[in-house]
């Protein structure tokens, strides 16, 4: 499974506008990659993924059983300052996600050096992951996962104008 | 006026300078607001190139379109402390360079390496050229322990010892002697436990990162047997993190040390601790009181290095030998706590120990320090004052990362200190507080002048070549790397 990804995603870099490694920064791009993988693409073959943004909003994208969240996060695109900045090498918590307890129960074991880097995640809560250590599988369709303020940014509180 | 009149008036504009002409322009328009005409672009500049300045400089790309920042660097090389600083067996905490280099190569970012801000050119120069300067210069300094002795051979500051083993230019000649057995490192923060990682760990696992060579070949030559880390207060106030426990824990060849006694009342306080402190401060007892099993018991045996944590020692003195300005040793102040938790206060007892040792290094803080006199600066905290990465008492200046809150905090910790300033940034152009009616020339004058001062700045395709020049002479040795250890070969690579 893990093959499969890595030739789809190898394939999907060499489409976009310019090359990039899976970085910490998604570039907005216009262009819309299109899928080329080695199995025959079926509709049911794919996880829904809810990403709540630090502004509140709800982000739909469907990402591959297999796929990790910081996987779904870079292959769609999705803009969250700063996330996945050691790119899965659990060196960093910065791909810190939280999710809801029935949910969490569901993420399967958690290793001691995941646990060692979470522990340094700004709003730690006792339903928090780290987002590349996610692995996607079809019983997480229709999964939310929200990103957490990152700091605690005062300008938010005051008049809405942050 | 009749047509060619007006055609020859602009004419007369358009070669009185370009920069003139489009001043005027925009005068007329309203400044540089949300106007995106790329000849009134808000220009920032950046000083400094490690994860602060990179941070900053994305955050306010991908804020405004029309925003174009320059970095200027001292060194040839790029990335501050993620180069320098992040320990050669951590490589994975260096992928940031990837999203570093993303940025250093955007349309609208320039790096400008070989600049020193303060010598070659001024902040007041910088600030004539540019709609917002950003201090991202980090700490090269470090607290000093204050006490006699500190002089003597044999006695580092853990910010040249890191710098000597990462390559950086300035402490090419440390030459630490690592022919005595046992080396105290005071100071208990991951910088602390780095270095005794460094001093320990087996050559073959070293070999294979992107450690210098001439470290490579002090460390195999080492006597260095035993490390002992030192810490004012008691095992719950201790700094570093868990994964730099957990490799001591794990390093081959080396069995722990710690006193049982240090840990007295400890089991009790952990409920009310909160989960990060607490697994450290678990591990830390499971590691100090419990008897492992016959395989862990054996490894132990067989280890042949040490490391261990001593609480509540502070230094008052390193002890020479004799008649000789070597180090012989070092005297330490046996503290208790009052109070209890981050907020307990270590107390002289009165009482002292001598430890002898060989080699001392004191990882007790870096320090940030002042590098132009028009630059506001605390000398207590050793920053910038500053209110959100605004600068007090300094329109257009702003800073980011340890310059703005003090040197402590992993790469996440300085990301979003970055990003905090970038936004009080665009906040301020925004709302019109940063002045940004008249264009400002930017890169073009400090190149001018630079180039006058006979500066010339390396570039990040110069870089590149360097990069590229280090991991071609890393490959035949098994190394991601081998570092360029001096400014001048750095820039004979670049410029040929």
């Amino acid at each position: 499974m893990a093959l499969v990804t890595t030739l789809r995603r190898l394939v999907q870099n060499s489409l976009r506008e310019y090359s990039r490694k899976a970085s910490a920064v998604t570039w907005p791009t216009k262009q819309r990659t299109f899928s080329v993988g080695t199995q025959p693409l079926r509709s049911d073959n794919k996880v829904t993924v809810n990403f709540i943004n630090r502004d509140g909003e709800k982000i739909k994208v469907k990402g591959s059983p297999g796929d990790s969240l910081l996987d779904v996060v870079i292959n769609e695109d999705l803009d969250f300052d700063g996330f996945g900045a050691c790119e899965g090498t659990l060196a960093c918590s910065t791909c810190h996600l939280i999710f809801d307890e029935e949910m969490y129960k569901k993420l399967g074991p958690i290793t001691d050096e995941e646990m060692d880097m979470l522990d340094l995640a700004y709003g730690l809560t006792d339903t928090s992951r780290l987002g590349c250590q996610i692995c996607l599988t079809k019983s997480m369709e229709g999964m939310v996962a929200r990103v957490p303020e990152s700091v605690a940014d005062i300008r938010q509180t005051k008049d809405g104008s942050s | 006026m009749g047509a060619h009149k007006l055609l020859f008036s602009e004419l007369k504009l358009w070669t009185s300078g370009r920069g003139g002409w489009i001043a005027r322009l925009h005068k007329g328009i309203g400044g540089c607001g949300k106007a995106s005409l790329s000849s009134c672009s808000p220009k920032v500049c950046i000083v400094g190139s490690g994860p602060a300045g990179f941070y900053t400089a994305q955050h306010l790309i991908k804020a405004r379109q029309d925003v174009e920042v320059d970095i200027y660097e001292r060194l040839p090389v790029p990335f501050g402390l993620v180069r320098f600083g992040v320990a050669p067996d951590h490589p994975e905490v260096k992928n940031v360079i990837n999203t570093f280099t993303q940025t250093a190569k955007h349309s609208r970012c320039s790096f400008y390496g070989n600049v020193n801000v303060g010598k070659n050119v001024s902040i007041t120069e910088l600030q004539q050229a540019y709609h917002a300067v950003v201090l991202s210069y980090g700490a090269e300094g470090n607290r000093s322990m204050g006490v006699p002795g500190e002089d003597l051979a044999g006695v580092y500051s853990a910010k040249d010892f890191v710098g000597w083993y990462n390559g950086l230019p300035s402490c090419r000649e440390l030459s630490p002697d690592l022919s005595c057995e046992t080396a105290v490192i005071l100071g208990q923060g991951n910088v602390a436990l780095d270095v005794a990682r460094i001093l320990l760990s087996p050559i073959d696992i070293l070999k294979k990162t992107d450690i210098t060579q001439p470290t490579l070949e002090a460390l195999a030559e080492s006597q260095v047997r035993r490390v002992l880390i030192v810490g004012r207060r008691g095992p719950i106030q201790i700094a570093c993190t868990i994964k730099e426990l957990r490799e001591m824990v794990n390093l081959p060849d080396t069995r722990p040390d710690l006193v049982a006694a240090d840990f007295d009342g400890v089991k009790q306080a952990l409920k009310d601790l909160p989960r990060p402190r607490k697994r450290l401060t678990e591990l830390m007892l499971k590691t100090a009181l419990e008897v492992p099993g016959e395989k862990e018991q054996e490894r132990r045996r067989k280890a042949s290095r040490s490391w261990g944590f001593r609480f509540f020692r502070s230094p008052v003195e390193v002890l020479a030998e004799p008649g000789h300005s070597r180090i012989a040793g070092i005297r330490l102040a046996i503290n208790k706590l009052e109070g209890s938790g981050e907020g307990a206060q270590a107390v002289l007892t009165g009482e002292v120990e001598d430890v002898s040792c060989g080699l001392v290094v004191s990882s007790i803080g870096y320090k940030s320090l002042p590098i132009d006199p028009s630059v506001p600066f605390d000398s207590r905290k050793a920053i910038v004052p500053n209110t959100m990465g605004r600068v007090k008492q300094a329109a257009g200046l702003y800073c980011s990362g340890w310059l703005k809150t003090g040197p402590t905090g992993v790469i996440a910790t300085t990301m979003n200190n970055s990003f905090d300033t970038a936004r009080s940034i665009v906040e301020d152009m925004d709302s019109g507080t940063l002045d940004m009616s008249a264009a400002k020339p930017g890169s073009q004058s400090i190149s001018a002048l630079l180039e006058k001062r006979g500066v010339k700045p390396v570039t990040f395709s110069d870089w590149e070549k360097i990069d590229n020049v280090e991991m071609k002479r890393g490959e035949p040795r098994g190394k991601p790397r081998e570092k360029l250890l001096t400014v001048e070969e750095m820039l004979h690579v670049a410029w040929t």
